[in-house]
């Protein structure tokens, strides 16, 4: 059956919408939820009320990112049945189980503790609801765990194997699927990004106070959390980006390439290239700036090992496609004769590669009938956009460094006990805040674009894994999701800036408005 | 004891699990959504039905989450079949989903009658939709979708929105919206203020008459009207998960299965006995008349699982590509291994569930609300 292009570009631009609009919002109820945990911890251990005001203010805002990410997640655990029917088939007894155990695991968790972190201020004692926070963060960080080893297992689709009898991928050990070396990687970075993010919204949020100066003593206490929570999250996300680049190296190599816009291999140790113009037409880049050594490190953490380019990775892929397709031969064999030794022999030899023959299906029902013109059509089908992917990481490592300047400086300031004395450094923090939403969103860009054309590295391409719906159901489902995210989108906007602006002084949190509250020890 | 066949009972029977967990626990938050405007009559009784839920309703959510999840991971050719068949369907579903969560928080965020009203049409149009579509869904399952596959097992759908909405599965919905509704207001009766709560115990020993009449209903349409899926030749219960291995036929009657395991009758039994208890308990004693309604809901979808076993989803296009449980599941390492983080991870969810509605106890009363400062 031939695949319909529409329908696999619209559920594409479906999926690539719905999931990025969901990472506004998840990396930001990451780090926040820490925040609050530490300020409670703060408010337990010394019993200062003004730390549980703080709480309770940032927790406003939580609790607006938080209904936001939830709403826009359910979309995501039903969207691979709606738009990807045969990947669900293909792939889901192993890619299932993750999810269903981040569901069991950690989303029930984080579910249940969200209405007593708001409402049970009243009714728990002081350290249970310390204890309800705490898990609370933690379930977060769990869901993310297992969300990350389902991803992961995309990039590097370890500890299973295709069973031509039902059509799939199987399970052969869930302990390499657990312990997938990207996820490990990918876990790390993406959390301490979403913790970078939550340090950024409070510190800038609270630049702003001080710029105004308002609720002064409340905003350099935010402020002062934020700044060392900061600094670890940006230090780890830059640091364990590498650890994650490295991870790439090994398992995907034309992503990694493509990153690089390394069109032909280099001698060992490969440079790196910190600015240049990919020219995808002419396999070269224009005006490159390079530095010695630094990609070959990074990537190989050797001196001799070379990291080839994309012109040798497509010559290595038309020989996969050549032995993907003796596999698919050998699977039509014994779907008529399950007993053929002969073609279960081949199948076991190649059915590593039977991905690569599958990469033909987008240009014909039947692979075994690719001449060697299709091969290369294939293989050059496997070069996701250079460009694109070359900026995006650019743009995302250079925020990264940012972020470890500006909250080392943060830090050092707070510690001096100056946060307010520079205006230029207040605004500066001010307008930082949409730097890493920048990063997160680029990063997904460069882990998911950056893994086309395959759904699953070397093993479904994205292509074949759509349903089998028609243009205009998807058009529907997309125009709709469209205009509903926006008006969402334009309410959370309006909202947080609503609640932000009024300030703990306006919202009467802090200083308290009631008088049953002690008098302040600040 | 954990062979594949033995494996693929258990995970039929936690899939039974997974949708009354759902009808349950989330159904009467649906419920009270869609009775916002009946029962609530100013904003103050809005504001004590809202808080009645707002401390739950997200964990309660999960259990839609989890069976997303988990049928994905137990029952994959399920998961996609029925959610790319069903599409638009679903994709509606997803909308009250996705409208939901928000309107619970944004609707207090700002003191503005409009504002608040907008939000409560938004809650009362998300209840009602979950609730009616679940339904229609679950109706289409007695009468076979169109669907087939071919050799790769790529599934092919061959109908629109509009055939879903068969009379017999429209009664399906009836079923499931009045059910819903009387399992929300038997919540209401429970927690809500007492003003509010007689109300609701009118309405739910209403809701729980149409409930009968149209499950009752349901029953004899299927009996006399629609005509069943049997498996023919011989059934593989441990064979690999493949869909085309059978062939199936169509007639006989969807009650031969409670003809073969007579103790199936248990089900609908349970489900009156649920109504008639409502009728008599809700608005009286406490929990017994919430308790009654979720024995109705339990045994409603227990009589609709029994009547379909062993099929999941029958195709009314190509009966062999029928998925039953024998073929349709994930492999026996996996369904395995779900089982295990089941066991551990079922009774601590329900520990730390039950903990906070202990935390959460007793009436909401409109006192309470008018004094209460919170940004809900």
């Amino acid at each position: 059956m031939i695949i319909d292009t529409d329908v696999v570009t619209l559920s594409r631009l479906q999926f690539a919408l719905t999931a990025l609009y969901h990472f506004l919002f998840v990396p930001l109820t990451l780090g926040l939820v820490w925040m609050l945990a530490i300020m409670e911890s703060v408010y337990v251990m010394t019993g200062r009320e003004v730390w549980r005001r703080m709480v309770q203010f940032w927790g406003v805002l939580f609790g607006i990112n938080f209904a936001m990410g939830v709403a826009t997640g359910v979309t995501m655990e039903f969207q691979f049945g709606m738009n990807w029917a045969y990947y669900a088939h293909y792939v889901g007894d192993v890619f299932g189980t993750p999810l269903a155990i981040e569901g069991l695991m950690a989303f029930f968790l984080e579910g249940t503790l969200i209405g007593l972190f708001f409402m049970g201020w009243k009714r728990l004692s002081k350290v249970k609801h310390l204890l309800v926070t705490w898990f609370l963060a933690l379930a977060t960080s769990l869901s993310a765990l297992w969300i990350l080893i389902a991803n992961a297992w995309m990039q590097n689709p370890v500890g299973s194997a295709f069973n031509p009898e039902t059509m799939r991928m199987e399970v052969t050990s869930f302990a390499e699927v657990f312990f997938n070396p990207v996820a490990q990687a990918k876990f790390v970075h993406t959390v301490s990004a979403g913790y970078v993010m939550g340090a950024m919204f409070v510190l800038s949020i609270s630049a702003w106070y001080l710029l105004q100066g308002r609720n002064v003593d409340f905003a350099k206490r935010s402020m002062t959390v934020a700044a060392s929570f900061g600094l670890a999250a940006a230090l780890s996300v830059v640091v364990l980006g590498d650890e994650s680049g490295y991870a790439v190296s090994e398992n995907q190599k034309m992503k990694m390439a493509a990153i690089e816009a390394m069109w032909e291999t280099e001698p060992a140790p490969a440079s790196f290239t910190v600015f240049g113009i990919p020219d995808v037409q002419q396999q070269t880049t224009h005006f490159a700036v390079r530095v010695p050594w630094v990609m070959g490190l990074i990537g190989t953490r050797s001196i001799d090992t070379p990291i080839p380019g994309i012109a040798n990775l497509v010559e290595e892929t038309k020989g996969k496609i050549g032995n993907g397709i003796h596999a698919y031969d050998a699977m039509l064999v014994l779907r008529e004769d399950k007993n053929n030794a002969q073609a279960r022999a081949i199948l076991a030899a190649h059915d590593k590669d039977l991905g690569y023959a599958l990469l033909l299906k987008r240009f014909m029902d039947d692979p075994r009938k690719a001449t060697p013109a299709d091969i290369q059509k294939a293989a050059d089908s496997t070069i996701p956009n250079v460009p694109v992917l070359f900026w995006a990481f650019r743009i995302m490592v250079a925020c990264g460094f940012y972020f470890i300047a500006l909250f080392g400086f943060s830090f050092w300031l707070s510690s001096k006990r100056k946060l307010d004395s520079k205006r230029w450094y207040l605004k500066l923090a001010l307008w930082s805040l949409p730097l890493p939403w920048v990063a997160a969103e680029l990063g997904w860009i460069v882990a998911e674009y950056g893994r086309q054309p395959w759904a699953i590295e070397g093993i479904l391409p994205t292509a074949l894994g759509v349903s089998s719906v028609t243009t205009g159901q998807v058009w529907t489902s997309l125009g709709g999701f469209v205009f509903f995210y926006t008006a969402l989108a334009i309410v959370d906007a309006v909202l947080m800036v609503k609640f932000a602006r009024k300030g703990p002084d306006g919202l009467g949190i802090w200083p308290p408005a009631d008088t049953h509250t002690t008098p302040a020890k600040v | 004891m954990f062979d594949y066949e033995n494996l693929r009972l258990i995970w039929w029977a936690l899939l039974g699990v997974l949708l009354i967990g759902f009808a349950i626990m989330d159904g009467f938050d649906f419920g009270i959504a869609a009775l916002l405007r009946v029962l609530g009559r100013n904003d103050d009784e809005r504001l004590v039905l809202l808080e009645t839920i707002e401390p739950t309703w997200e964990g309660n959510q999960v259990w839609f989450i989890l069976g997303g999840g988990a049928v994905f991971a137990a029952w994959p050719m399920l998961y996609a079949v029925s959610f790319s068949g069903m599409y638009l369907a679903i994709a509606l579903v997803l909308l009250a989903f996705i409208l939901r969560p928000v309107g619970f928080n944004f609707r207090g965020k700002v003191h503005d009658a409009r504002w608040r009203n907008l939000w409560d049409w938004v809650l009362v149009g998300s209840g009602v939709v979950v609730m009616l579509i679940t339904g229609v869904a679950f109706g289409n399952l007695f009468l076979g979708v169109p669907f087939q596959f071919d050799g790769d097992l790529r599934m092919s759908w061959h109908g629109g929105f509009f055939e879903l909405l068969h009379p017999f599965a429209l009664i399906a919905g009836l079923v499931s919206l009045s059910m819903l509704l009387a399992h929300g207001a038997c919540w209401a009766a429970l927690k809500a203020d007492q003003l509010i709560a007689e109300r609701a115990a009118r309405l739910a020993r209403w809701f729980t008459l149409i409930y009968v009449l149209v499950y009752v209903l349901a029953g004899i349409w299927l009996a006399y009207g629609i005509p069943g899926y049997a498996i023919v030749g011989p059934v593989v219960t441990d064979g690999p998960a493949n869909p085309l291995f059978k062939a199936v036929a169509r007639g006989g009657s969807w009650f031969a299965s409670y003809l073969q395991q007579p103790w199936f009758w248990a089900a609908p039994v349970l489900a009156l006995l649920g109504a008639i208890g409502v009728q008599l308990t809700v608005g009286k004693r406490g929990l017994a008349g919430f308790l009654c309604s979720s024995l109705m809901v339990a045994g409603t979808i227990l009589s609709a699982g029994f009547a379909l076993f062993p099929f999941l989803l029958p195709s009314s296009l190509d009966p062999r590509s029928s998925l039953t449980i024998w073929d349709a599941s994930s492999s026996r390492g996996t369904l395995l291994l779900m089982l295990g983080v089941t066991t551990v991870f079922m009774p601590i969810i329900i520990a730390y569930t039950s903990w906070v509605y202990r935390v959460m106890r007793g009436r909401v009363t409109l006192e309470h609300v008018r004094n209460s400062d919170h940004t809900y």
